[in-house]
């Protein structure tokens, strides 16, 4: 399975290959609608990504720093102040549904 | 068998910003839905979130105020779920590399010792929208104003073993956040919401329990009743046979229970990784240096400071240092008035239950500080008694004026003059014959009958003390 270790910043693959199932855990999760035969497809080709991926596996990386973005810089601020005006009624012109100032949506039972 | 219960607190604080933490869309509580909804906080192809450096400013204050780590560096991530409230499909968090870790809060416990609970870590996050549920038919209502308000998630060790414990620690990092001006802590308005992690052992065994999560309590007493429920369910579960499951729960008020949520085994994946879109997060010495020297004198030391340079008890440091309003409040009555405790018992006293009837804020008291202090003056150059200070303080409330134009309008000023008090006494025991002999011939107790007539008569106005001398020496004949 696919698990984040803390606390550095990879994702550890180990040495495993997906199967259909975890394809389509994954799928779910990710709200994607895969059926039986593409998932089989899909575990041969994440499995086939992850086995390259691997090759990773051989570099010596004993004395490097966990990298969480590619770019060596530092996040900008902005100050804290209101910069942006009310836009609603240019934002909802293309909302499927709204009322009242409300987007709508497809009931969601809590 | 004898249970110990192990509590660990999550609590989201709102940062009290004006824009929001990743946009520059308003953060004002109460707009009609989605007028502080921009581009960024509704997820729109293309926008880039951009932090906000109060927020950054704010979290290192808290950090320091709990003696904790600031990360030089951390890191924000993306925490993936799907709701329509969060319409990007990932919240922005914190996971690895949170801004602050391992601090520490110390509680008061009741029998008057200190314990002291471990902060684990303190990250910063974004909030989601709200959800509406009612009004419409096989539709839910979003409103995406609170989407992208900050938030500070204060994660504790799991180091209570009560309700109680976990309710002082709660109302203890509440002071301290409003002391840090960093929140507004307005329990209604969610901006001070807490999650609790629930679970018992047998008392002796040193690894933890199976816990189950409460989510959402927003008030003190909810906390406190939910963990009450939580903890005899699970050990009347494990009493019976039966095991605790590690679930999210949920607490009804009118019921006083919690339930079950649905079970989130398959969503509860949150797939964090690092956001693409956010750099790292860097803390300069100097920018923690910069907010260490604007952090406020903290409730510890004020109350350590209440006790020294006014000689208050530490119950009553503790009770006006409670909230950094009141301390405030307290001291400026304390100055105008120069009589530090006797501003403490009224600030404590008829101010606060005058306070909890109107269910107002300090902020909207009809009485003021320097009022208050004018009353007390009053007392102190002994123009009124105490008990004619209470009716004179009881007026200003209704908003009949200042203590000295009440004490003037209503003709409250103390009598103090000697052969005034003296013709009441003289009237007082002429009037009352057979109680004067009692007395004569040995009934002390109707001393105090004596004094109740007098002051009967002068409406409270007669200085006690003088009273008491003076009738004293009347009674005996002199």
């Amino acid at each position: 399975m696919v698990t984040l270790r803390s606390p550095a910043l990879y994702v550890d693959i180990g040495t495993m290959s997906l199967n259909s199932d975890e394809v389509r855990r994954i799928a779910q999760l990710a709200r994607l609608a895969v059926d039986d035969r593409e998932a089989e497809g899909f575990a041969a080709g994440l499995s086939d990504i992850f086995d390259f991926v691997e090759a990773l596996d051989a570099a010596e990386i004993g004395g490097v720093e966990p990298m969480a973005h590619p770019l060596d810089a530092e996040q900008r601020l902005r100050p804290d102040a209101v910069t942006e005006p009310d836009q609603r009624e240019l934002f909802q012109a293309i909302a499927p549904a709204i009322d009242g100032g409300l987007y709508l949506v497809p009931r969601v039972i809590e | 068998m004898q249970w110990e219960t192990v509590i660990g607190l999550e609590i989201h604080t709102q940062l009290n910003t004006v824009s929001k933490i990743f946009s520059g869309a308003a953060t004002a509580y109460g707009a009609e839905p989605n007028r502080q909804a921009c581009a960024v906080d509704l997820g729109l192809p293309g926008v880039l979130p951009v932090l906000n450096a109060a927020v950054v400013e704010k979290a290192v204050m808290l950090g320091l105020a709990i003696d904790a780590r600031i990360a030089p560096r951390s890191v924000f991530a993306r925490k993936n779920y799907f709701y329509p409230d969060l319409p990007k499909g990932y919240q922005i968090s914190q996971y690895e590399l949170p801004i602050v870790e391992q601090g520490y809060l110390d509680i008061d416990l009741e029998d008057g010792s200190r314990k002291r609970i471990g902060v684990t870590r303190a990250h910063l996050e974004e909030d989601a929208g709200k959800s509406l549920h009612e009004g419409f038919t096989a539709m839910t209502g979003i409103d995406l104003n609170r989407a992208g308000t900050p938030l500070v998630e204060i994660v504790s060790e799991p180091d209570m073993r009560s309700a109680k414990e976990a309710v002082a620690y709660m109302k203890k990092l509440h002071a301290l956040v409003r002391y840090l001006g960093i929140s507004d802590g307005n329990m209604q308005e969610g901006s001070f919401r807490c999650d609790a992690n629930v679970s018992v052992r047998p008392r002796g065994r040193t690894e933890f329990g199976t816990r189950a999560e409460i989510k959402n309590l927003n008030s003190f007493r909810f906390v406190e009743r939910a963990i009450n429920f939580e903890v005899e369910r699970q050990i009347d579960l494990i009493e019976s046979g039966g095991t605790v499951v590690q679930e999210t729960r949920l607490y009804d008020p009118d019921r006083d229970e919690t339930r079950s949520m649905r079970s989130k085994e398959e969503a509860n994946d949150y797939r964090y990784f690092p956001d693409p879109d956010l750099l790292p997060v860097v803390i300069h010495a100097e920018d923690i240096e910069a907010a260490r020297r604007r952090l406020p004198e903290l409730p510890d030391a004020k109350r350590e400071r209440f006790i020294s340079a006014y000689g208050l008890s530490a119950y009553d440091a503790g009770s006006l240092t409670a909230s950094r309003e009141l301390a405030d409040y307290f001291e400026a009555v304390a100055a105008g008035c120069n009589a530090p405790k006797l501003a403490a018992n009224w600030v404590m006293g008829d101010f606060s239950a005058a306070l909890n009837r109107s269910e107002a804020g300090l902020a909207q008291s009809p009485v003021s500080a320097e009022a208050l202090a004018q009353l007390l003056s009053r007392i102190q150059d002994e123009t009124i008694s105490g008990k004619i200070a209470k009716e004179v303080f009881d007026a200003m409330w209704s908003g009949e004026g200042e203590a000295d134009a009440i004490i003037e309008a209503r003709g409250l000023k103390q009598i103090t003059d000697t052969a005034a008090i003296d013709a009441i006494i003289d009237e007082v025991i002429a009037a009352n014959p057979s109680q004067l002999e009692q007395y004569r011939s040995g009934k002390d107790k109707l001393f105090g009958f004596f004094v109740g007539q007098v002051m009967k008569k002068t409406r409270g106005q007669a200085n006690p003390a003088q009273v008491n001398e003076r009738l004293r020496a009347r009674l005996q004949g002199d």
